[in-house]
């Protein structure tokens, strides 16, 4: 058993039992009760923690080797054949290690801001984490839903608690478009138990499989995961999502929610369905180049800040999904794994990116209450400070090199490339579109004279702003000059990958 | 030599860093001193390394520092190589960056934001000298990029200015159009050769270029041809190129020293200098090389005709840079990539000069920019005064300046080249599209230069009372850099034109087909420096550039009443020029105006209207209508629920065991 034992159950279980207790402690109902400052320290505390346990990951992580590490598994219900059997590898790995990073900051910049039952709401994030550590390191396909149906709980009591008018609209939309989804995925997990006899994630992805069972299964993946990600024509729930919810849930959404669905395609769809991945990669990539040029086209056109990075989390999760279905499009020897690489890559940068973009649209909100570009202008003037951490977010979402917004899309539009000249050059549209609608907003928020008395009102970062900003600036600087850590961490995993999808499980199976 | 390179390199970004976060800690003084100490260093070492190089023969080194990324066996470094072209280029781009950081001194003195501006010019000079010492086109592409967000960011320095941030939106945009095809290009660079490092690339030029690739339906292109014109399309948006060059007037919005140091002699020249370094690949596509020789002559002629109806001193000089780097990219379609860079170094020199001069007169007007309301400034600002005359003439490419040396060999490359021998229709007019613009622009080049010079400096002094009673001379820290850009304007030509064009200065840097190598047949009939001024007497050039400062002065100081009667007579032509051909209002009304409209369309039709109003709302609403008919099935007992869903998931469990 390796150091600190059960790792990853402790990450799993940490928050949750922080959250229960930081429930237990309460507020009294008043933000300003010692109470309420009794649980505010125990949740940040505890995502402190967490994320200070979670280096273990990192550090007693074997990167030479494709197979499952920190590997638990017991019993759990055995009528079902189902165990508690957690484990990582590289593709996993990083997730988990976002998702400990961004939790704390989400506790922080929610410090004094949010008046209405704090305790139910740091909870909730903290629950939230668990859960979806859980479903990144769940290796059994019971474990993985119900980790994945869990997690819809607090994300919907989050919009729709403390969230904005439309909240109601937003949190019904968001819960039907993603539980209608993973029901579906649950009837495949089901028909994969009978096939199998077992709800083992890796066992599935050795069981032979006909044609027909691929092609289905991997619809019911499809919808699961489309809408998570989310692709095109199935995105319209996040931005009225994001529109609705506080800045924390904002956050999480785009950093790691989104996540779920990339990670849904890497780790179930690709490797258990490999030939229907397969068969249906084109279709994935003209969806995921949809999302680049035509969702790039209406982000453009927003006028409410989270709307037009909502849409533009749509356009970079379009590179995760068109990196992960590119090797069937290679031929030559290499590329496959570089176009995989450079979507998992996509993934942890967006995660931090729409993070704190979410997170600068919040330093704005809290002051003026609103989130309409119109009602902003000259920004730079009365906040200096927040306008270079806000113009350098946007440049990393422009995806300009130095900074982790480039690393991954510098890898999949090279991948791409090499599958088809149009699919590179579609891709590479986000060089464009990506740099006008997000520089454009840049322009009409901070730039110009000071527009209103709001914005003459205004005051620069608190040191607890400043010191959000500015270690997820340090972490996206640091991942673009020097993203190889990142990159060695998954190879081994994505090599493992790609051998298993080169080799199509009808010939193996001999179906 | 690695810690050299490395303290080149880092010196400027730790003073950026250190100016940038610690401005106010440190202060104004803190700040110029920091970062003029880090160029300064830069500087020192570059020429060092230069120096090592051409008097010691010290070899080229191709080093890696360390490694980015590896990632499905393609390595991802950053490293340099410094050979002959990298260290011209470091001891230029350091050299005008010290140049411009003292200068900043003086003109940014009333700035509030001076530390901020002192941090950004000396990220540029970091940005700047990763892309030209880089071994690989990842760093390459980062510098690209680096260097296009520090202009960028100064450009919109006065960002309260609406003018400054529309145009440094515009500068953005229009290098990412470039950057698109550049970033392409680079990746077919890897589809071919699974490299991103220069050598193992060149290495393997042959074999591109017999590869070919599907673009348009099934016809098969040159692999090297789609590559070289892709990467070229980078090019044109950073070297300014048509049609891409609408951003650069517009980045006038700037303030003067970064439009001396990043919109003339630096920045704007990384797309010469990387056709420059990608030689070994150009010279494998002619039909590359016939894009770039005739978007570089379209650009050259035209933008030069531009200069001439401006009034903004600055916008002059803006579109004469325009016009320069288009013969700059006329002498690499010739393949003489040494004339394109020998033009780029000289070019830098001058065009910095008259970029600090222009804004030591814009210090002396309080800001005024129009040089219909100067004149006669000469008697006043005597240093200003012929410092831009050395500038003007270097530019016109008046005999034994520097800008005569390089100007004259990229006519004189052209008429040699072997687009003239050619025999097909094509070769031919891309050849005569070439020579007549060249040529022709010459005469161009001196009537807009002179134009401007006299209106400036000579005639009646047309300024308000109130600022000719202010009118002086600018401090030590203006006009120090001036001289120390004159001199080399006036004579580095003389002393470099021998070893760089013709001396194998450049040795494995720069790669020609030996049956193109146009340099080294004139080299053949070089008869040293006296040899050439006098030869200058007997082609038709130094007459054309004459002739352009006659008409100038005899336009606009003697019968300025002329080019009102031609603006009035001829407003159809005056008109095309004031709008810049309208390709603003394509860039701006077209494909800018287009996008919004699309996205709008694409917002409202697309998602509100199709996707939410039809599909899911629609959806929800029938589900709606379908529960108004099953409520009758509702009986509100618990039981009937608890039957039905085990009935449900019995049927939905059996057919599955069934399909199994």
């Amino acid at each position: 058993m390796e150091f600190p034992a059960h790792l990853l159950s402790v990450l799993i279980w940490l928050p949750i039992a922080g959250g229960i207790v930081a429930l237990v402690i309460g507020d009294d109902g008043d933000v300003a009760s010692s109470k309420a400052g009794l649980m505010r320290v125990t949740t940040l505390l505890t995502s402190l923690l967490t994320l200070a346990i979670s280096i273990f990951l990192y550090t007693g992580f074997d990167k030479t080797t494709a197979d499952m590490q920190f590997v638990e598994r017991i019993p759990w219900v055995e009528a079902l054949q189902a165990y508690y059997y957690l484990g990582v590898d590289g593709i996993s790995a990083p997730l988990i290690l976002l998702t400990t990073f961004i939790t704390p900051f989400v506790v922080i910049a929610g410090w004094d801001t949010i008046k209405t039952r704090p305790a139910q709401y740091f909870a909730a994030f903290l629950i939230l984490e668990g859960l979806m550590v859980g479903v990144f390191a769940a290796l059994d396909g019971l474990l993985f839903y119900v980790f994945w149906e869990f997690m819809l709980v607090p994300m919907f009591l989050i919009i729709g608690v403390w969230g904005g008018e439309r909240r109601i609209y937003a949190t019904l939309k968001f819960f039907l478009y993603t539980f209608l989804g993973s029901v579906l995925m649950l009837v495949a997990f089901i028909y994969l138990y009978l096939q199998t006899g077992s709800y083992d994630l890796l066992g599935w992805m050795d069981a032979p499989l006909t044609m027909t069972a691929q092609k289905l299964i991997f619809i019911a993946f499809l919808l699961a995961f489309a809408v998570k990600v989310p692709m095109w024509p199935v995105h319209t729930w996040l931005p009225d999502a994001h529109v609705e919810a506080p800045t924390g849930g904002s956050v999480i959404l785009a950093a790691i929610m989104l996540k779920m669905g990339g990670y849904g395609f890497i780790r179930l769809s690709l490797p258990i369905v490999p030939d229907a991945s397969g068969y249906f990669s084109s279709l994935m990539i003209g969806l995921s180049l949809i999302a680049v040029v035509y969702i790039g086209f209406v982000a453009l056109m927003q006028k409410d800040m989270k709307k037009l990075i909502a849409y533009s989390s749509i356009a970079h999760m379009g590179f995760v999904t068109l990196g992960f279905f590119l090797p069937w499009h290679i031929s030559g020897s290499s590329g496959a794994a570089l176009g995989i690489s450079g979507g998992m890559v996509q993934m942890i940068s967006h995660g931090l990116i729409s993070g704190a973009m979410f997170l600068c649209v919040g330093v704005l909100y809290d002051r003026v209450h609103s989130r309409q570009i119109a009602d902003y202008g000259g920004v730079a003037n009365t906040m200096p400070t927040f306008a270079a951490f806000a113009v350098l977010f946007a440049m990393a979402n422009a995806g300009l090199p130095g900074t982790s917004g480039f690393v991954g899309e510098f890898m999949v539009i090279i991948a791409s490339f090499k599958a088809n000249f149009w699919i590179a050059f579609f891709a590479a549209t986000t060089l464009i579109l990506g740099a006008a609608y997000t520089l454009w907003m840049v322009k009409r928020v901070y730039y110009g004279e000071v527009a209103n008395d709001n914005v003459a009102k205004l005051e620069d970062l608190s040191r607890r702003e400043f010191l959000v900003l500015a270690v997820l600036a340090i972490a996206v600087l640091l991942l673009g000059v020097w993203p190889a850590p990142l990159i060695d961490m998954m190879n081994a995993s994505i090599d493992q990958l790609v051998e298993r999808i080169a080799e199509p499980k009808l010939l193996q199976a001999g179906l | 030599m690695k810690s050299y390179y490395l303290t080149i390199v880092l010196a400027p970004l730790i003073a950026a860093i250190v100016a940038g976060l610690f401005g106010r800690q440190i202060g104004r003084a803190g700040a110029h001193t920091v970062t003029i100490l880090g160029v300064g260093l830069s500087t020192v070492l570059s020429g060092y390394v230069l120096y090592q190089m051409l008097a010691n023969g010290a070899p080229a080194e191709n080093l890696s520092i360390y490694t980015w990324g590896i990632a499905d066996g393609l390595r991802m470094e950053i490293g340099f190589l410094v050979d002959r072209l990298s260290a011209l280029m470091m001891v230029v781009v350091t050299f005008v960056s010290l140049m411009v950081h003292i200068y900043t001194i003086g003109y940014m003195h009333d700035d509030p934001g001076y530390q901020r501006f002192f941090s950004y010019i000396s990220l540029f000079t970091f940005a700047m000298l990763m892309l030209v010492m880089s071994n690989n086109f990842l760093q390459l592409f980062f510098g690209w990029e680096a260097v296009g967000l520090v202009s960028y960011l100064l450009i919109g320095f006065w960002f309260k200015k609406e003018t400054a941030v529309f145009a440094n939106l515009k500068a953005f945009l229009v290098n990412r159009v470039g950057d698109f095809g550049f970033l392409l290009g680079i990746a077919g660079i890897v589809l071919f050769t699974n490299s991103l490092d220069y050598a193992e690339v060149f290495a393997q030029r042959e074999a591109i270029a017999g590869e070919t690739i599907s673009v348009f339906g099934g016809t098969p292109w040159n692999a090297m041809t789609v590559i070289c014109i892709l990467l070229f399309i980078g090019a044109m948006g950073k070297s300014a190129q048509a049609p891409l060059h609408v951003w650069l007037p517009d980045s006038m919005e700037g303030p003067t020293p970064i439009s001396a140091l990043i919109h003339a002699a630096t920045m704007v020249t990384a797309g010469i200098f990387m056709v420059a370094r990608m030689s070994p690949l150009y010279e494998l596509s002619v039909t590359a090389l016939g894009v770039v020789i005739v978007i570089g002559a379209i650009t050259a002629f035209f933008m030069g005709l531009l200069g001439i109806v401006q009034n903004d001193i600055k916008r002059v000089v803006a579109y004469s840079t325009l016009s320069q780097l288009g013969y700059m990219t006329v002498a690499l379609g010739a393949s003489a990539y040494s004339a394109a860079i020998f033009h780029l170094m000289t070019h830098a020199f001058f065009k910095a000069l008259l970029f600090l001069a222009a804004g030591s007169v814009i210090i002396a007007m309080h800001h005024e920019q129009d040089i219909r309301k100067m004149g006669g400034i000469r008697k006043y600002m005597p240093i200003t005064y012929w410092t831009s005359l050395i500038g003007s003439l270097a530019l016109i490419g008046f005999p034994a300046t520097s800008g005569f040396f390089s100007k004259d060999y990229i006519i004189e490359a052209v008429h040699a080249s072997n687009w003239h021998s050619g025999t097909t229709m094509g070769e031919q007019a891309t050849y005569w599209i070439a020579y007549l613009s060249v040529l022709l622009g010459v005469f161009v080049t001196a009537l807009y230069s002179f134009r401007m010079f006299f209106l400036v400096f000579h005639g009646e002094e047309r300024m308000d009372a109130e600022t000719k009673s202010h009118l002086h001379e600018t401090p030590w820290v203006v006009t120090v850099p001036l001289i120390l850009l004159a001199i080399p304007s006036a004579i580095i030509g003389w002393f470099t034109v021998e070893p760089v064009l013709f001396g194998g200065f450049f040795g494995d840097a720069i790669v020609v087909s030996e049956s193109r190598d146009v340099m080294s047949r004139l080299g053949e009939d070089w008869h040293g420096q006296v040899g050439m001024l006098l030869h200058a007497f007997k082609t038709p050039v130094m007459y054309l550039a004459l002739a352009g400062v006659a008409a100038a002065w005899y336009l606009y100081l003697k019968r300025p009443d002329i080019p009102a009667a031609i603006k009035e007579k001829a407003s159809g032509f005056y008109n095309v020029l004031d709008r810049k051909y309208y390709f603003d209002d394509l860039w701006i009304k077209g494909f800018a105006g287009g996008g919004r409209r699309l996205g709008d369309f694409l917002a409202d039709k697309g998602d509100r209207v199709l996707i939410d109003g039809v599909i899911v709302n629609g959806t929800a609403n029938t589900v709606g209508k379908l529960a108004g008919i099953m409520r009758q099935l509702q009986t509100g007992y618990l039981y009937t629920y608890a039957f039905a869903m085990i009935i449900g998931l019995t049927a939905l469990l059996g057919w599955l065991i069934w399909l199994k």
